[in-house]
């Protein structure tokens, strides 16, 4: 008889996500409020300050605005700022856990991938946070856009072994 | 009513920026999340179309925070659009209007020109090429890269991954070159 204590599902390789949750305590869904609102006013900010437009993403591949260089500049001087301080006073989460940190591997797949991405992001306009602040503010078509790129990482998954990685 | 007008007016890069940048430590503290937004993507997968693929065979239900964050964009997008929006038309550099128009870009009033997002564009060869190609190259390329611009350029590069910053790189000689190289091409189609 098998136990069912078994994991059902037998995994060829451990399971890396690269935007993990490492919380240790469950979560109620009621709990995942606190993501939709983070998410909110993280679209709020998308549409105001126009990164979700097509226009501002060939400014700056055409090198002809400043404003996206700052935008993602400024955010990643914050974020940097943000997590040398949590590191450096050991600060806890709401729950008093200790901050996981992951540290990144250096793969091939970051060259490959990241050109193939740069090459998707000049002619949609648009990486996968905007694509779905540009469907909130009413661009139906861009709901293809989506739906191909769930299609892109259905692929990938899909051929991942023999891509080199 | 003059707080109003003032949020309806487009937002300078010093507040979207470090807003932006705020969420990687808000994520981090209320939740032990690390901030990635294509990781939906795989996600919407694993929970809709797993197919018995070893990259999609996990318990996508404890990243389900991460499906709920992305849907509060989409609805955040919603509201900026609907009751925050700037009544003027967007102001762009003369000279990307010029290179754009060359190009054929005629429509230059919103965020997005409806000479290619118009919903009739759909089912045509500009839809195949600006949303189902384009998509597709979103899609594939972020996962083989192990993120996107969250992940690697802002989350990554803010815990100091030197993985994320070649990533970062890409992503931008990918733009220009699509930019610059594959754009003049496409639109001698239409």
């Amino acid at each position: 008889m098998k136990s069912t204590f078994e994991t059902p599902i037998v995994e060829k390789e451990e399971f890396v996500c690269e935007a993990p949750n490492d919380m240790k305590t469950s979560e109620s869904g009621f709990a995942n409020l606190k993501y939709l609102i983070v998410g909110i006013m993280f679209g709020i900010v998308f549409v105001k300050a126009e990164i979700i437009s097509w226009f501002r993403i060939q400014e700056m591949f055409r090198l002809q605005s400043f404003h996206m260089y700052g935008v993602i500049g400024s955010a990643v001087v914050v974020g940097m700022i943000s997590v040398f301080l949590i590191k450096k006073f050991n600060i806890k989460t709401l729950s008093g856990e200790t901050v996981e940190f992951h540290p990144k591997k250096f793969q091939q797949g970051q060259i490959y991938g990241g050109l193939l991405f740069g090459l998707g992001w000049a002619i949609t306009g648009a990486c996968p946070g905007p694509l779905f602040a540009q469907i909130g503010s009413g661009f139906v078509a861009v709901l293809v856009t989506l739906l191909s790129a769930i299609a892109g990482t259905w692929t990938y998954g899909y051929f991942k072994e023999k891509l080199p990685n | 009513m003059e707080l109003l007008e003032f949020i309806k007016q487009p937002w300078p890069w010093y507040v979207a920026g470090p807003l932006i940048g705020l969420t990687v430590p808000t994520l981090l503290l209320i939740g032990n999340k690390s901030f990635g937004i294509s990781s939906s993507l795989r996600h919407i997968c694993a929970a809709c179309m797993p197919a018995d693929i070893p990259f999609f065979k996990y318990n996508w239900r404890k990243e389900i925070w991460n499906l709920v964050f992305v849907f509060g964009v989409l609805i955040g997008g919603f509201i900026a659009t609907n009751f925050l929006a700037n009544p003027n038309t967007i102001v762009i550099n003369p000279q990307t209007i010029k290179d754009l128009s060359a190009l054929g870009i005629k429509d230059f009033n919103g965020l997005m020109p409806s000479d290619i997002f118009a919903t009739e564009n759909i089912f045509s060869l500009k839809g195949l090429i600006f949303f189902v190609i384009g998509g597709f190259m979103v899609g594939f390329g972020t996962r083989w890269a192990g993120g996107c611009t969250s992940g690697h350029a802002i989350m990554g590069i803010s815990n100091l991954q030197v993985p994320s910053v070649i990533a970062t790189c890409c992503f931008m000689v990918g733009g220009f070159a699509s930019t610059h190289l594959l754009l003049p091409l496409i639109f001698k189609l239409f």
